[in-house]
């Protein structure tokens, strides 16, 4: 199975690679949310961090990915595209979206649900530790 | 000199054909094309005269006796026919019953064995799946353990095709003769690249396959003792007689001139090219390992075949492994493209954390694989798993000093 030029190109010059301290450093910064999906036993662990300023809006981005090349361009893809999105905004991206974005075969498609899932579980922490309600009417993810 | 690319370290899922097998093959394609059964005719006695002499170059390989080499369209093949076909054979009840006899095998051995065990389960076999040691071998003390009055048969690989282990076959087999067992080993990784004599080993089934040593596809055999003692099977497929009743269908010629000058060849050439194949495996081994931390070569240190290394990487993924060393055709633990998301079963069977197992790269060196592909591989896994690494959530955690394998995962 080849790999779309979009995931090759991801992989090869990934976007945003990083973070925004040390697991223990970014627990503690209120204007940083942090979402880890996966788990290492099913191959992907997606870590997407954001860093968000006084007007709600995602000024950074940052991602690491341990997983396969598409879940590897699935989550760079998600920090280039939340990059100016106030969170309301950012909850509306779409695991669908990704797959269409970079061609990815259906058995990748889980590289994508994981990449939406750490988006939102990034903003839930984020607003988690601002004592902001969980969502502004944004529908539930549909797997 | 820079080798030419892409390099194929994936000798363990098949070989390039000799050249001297195709040349050896190309005749019977449409020169010499008789059907080996056909009795009356120079074209049948040309055929099977052909079929003959490969059957005596295949016995020569092992130490067997021609009459005791059938032909066969692969290990699968083989090991169907062996398993099933023993196992009816010697059934201590008939069909439809339970209670009908007890297999032994192991957890990781290949599908193409498991699977035929599965079945005999579900058919009124009682089947034990031995766990294989951290090293991945299979001692005949294991076996002896799991012995029982009504053993029939014992089914084991000769050596392991992801790990390249290498289970206690010879004292296995004698075990099994003093017991009274059939021993079949699956011998397609070993045959051919290691020197094998039925007679000493005490097997008395073994299944192997040309193009994993050189020969082309669609073409094995299957060992079938006669003698001390003689062992019997119940055809899989039946018609017209063919291998002594055992495998009916027209022989594929062609494909067993090439299978017979495969086993020829490598029967001449294994004991220069074992040496020089370990050579270069421990040099591909021990350039990883010195140079990447957190990386282990998986199995037992020497109780390998000479050509197989499986290496993990720690908090890298197999499959963007792969992606990242794309000039060097080799596989990888992981069974991801599968969909499956399950890291492989062999690793997990030697207790190889769930991490690693998802991290680990199969590279079979063999015939034509040479140093500077080695030292090439070396260079591009390590420039490979340094990207990977400065992406890896795992890496971080890691050199932060947490025990990632300690964390809850939250798996979806």
């Amino acid at each position: 199975m080849a790999y779309s030029d979009k995931v090759v190109d991801h992989y090869q010059h990934p976007r945003n690679v990083g973070s925004f301290g040390t697991s223990s450093e970014v627990a503690t910064r209120a204007d940083v949310g942090v979402g880890i999906v996966g788990a290492p036993e099913c191959g992907d662990v997606m870590q997407l961090q954001i860093k968000v300023n006084e007007h709600g809006v995602i000024e950074d981005a940052k991602f690491k990915c341990f997983g396969c090349g598409s879940a590897i361009a699935s989550s760079s893809l998600a920090t280039e595209w939340l990059k100016g999105r106030s969170l309301d905004d950012a909850m509306s991206i779409k695991n669908t979206q990704i797959v269409e974005e970079l061609s990815l075969p259906p058995v990748k498609i889980h590289c994508s649900v994981l990449a939406e899932d750490s988006i939102r579980a990034a903003i839930a922490d984020y607003r988690k530790k601002n004592g902001l309600a969980a969502e502004s009417a944004a529908p539930a993810a549909a797997h | 000199m820079a080798p030419k690319l892409p390099i194929y370290f994936d000798n363990a899922a098949t070989t390039r054909c000799d050249p001297r097998v195709v040349e050896a093959m190309l005749p019977y394609f449409s020169e010499k094309y008789g059907n080996s059964a056909s009795r009356n005719h120079s074209f049948g006695w040309e055929a099977e005269d052909a079929v003959e002499l490969a059957r005596e170059q295949a016995a020569a390989l092992i130490g067997a006796n021609p009459k005791e080499v059938i032909f066969t369209s692969g290990s699968t093949e083989s090991n169907n026919l062996a398993i099933k076909g023993a196992a009816n054979m010697y059934a201590k009840a008939p069909a439809g019953q339970t209670g009908r006899g007890h297999v032994i095998t192991a957890t990781h051995e290949h599908k193409a064995v498991l699977d035929p065990c599965k079945r005999l389960q579900r058919e009124g076999f009682d089947v034990t799946f031995l766990e294989p040691g951290a090293d991945g071998i299979i001692t005949a003390e294991m076996v002896a353990g799991a012995m029982r009055p009504d053993t029939i048969l014992v089914t084991l690989m000769w050596a392991n095709n992801e790990l390249g282990t290498i289970n206690e076959i010879p004292q296995i087999g004698a075990l099994c003769h003093q017991r009274d067992v059939v021993l079949h080993t699956d011998a397609t990784q070993w045959v051919g690249k290691m020197p094998t004599d039925v007679e000493r080993d005490c097997i008395d089934l073994m299944s192997w396959s040309g193009h994993k040593m050189y020969g082309p596809k669609g073409v094995g055999a299957l060992y079938v003792r006669r003698r001390k003692p003689r062992v019997r099977l119940e055809a899989i497929l039946d018609g017209g007689g063919h291998e002594r009743g055992m495998r009916s269908g027209t022989m594929n010629v062609t494909g067993i001139v090439g299978f017979g000058k495969a086993c020829e060849l490598c029967r001449q050439e294994m004991e220069h090219e074992r040496e020089r194949l370990l050579k270069l495996r421990r040099k591909l081994e021990a350039g990883l390992t010195s140079r990447i931390e957190v990386c282990q070569v998986n199995g037992h240190a020497d109780k390998r075949l000479p050509n197989i290394a499986n290496v993990s990487f720690g908090f890298v993924e197999g499959e963007s492994l792969m992606m990242g060393v794309k000039d060097l055709a080799c596989s990888s633990g992981s069974a991801c493209t599968s969909a499956s998301l399950e890291p492989s079963y062999v690793l997990k069977a030697l207790g190889v954390g769930d991490e690693l197992a998802h991290s680990s790269l199969r590279l079979s060196l063999g015939r034509w694989s040479t140093e500077e592909e080695v030292d090439f591989a070396i260079e591009a896994i390590v420039k490979a798993v340094e990207h990977l690494r400065t992406m890896s959530p795992l890496w971080d955690l890691h050199k932060e000093g947490i025990d990632v394998s300690k964390i809850q995962w939250q798996a979806h």
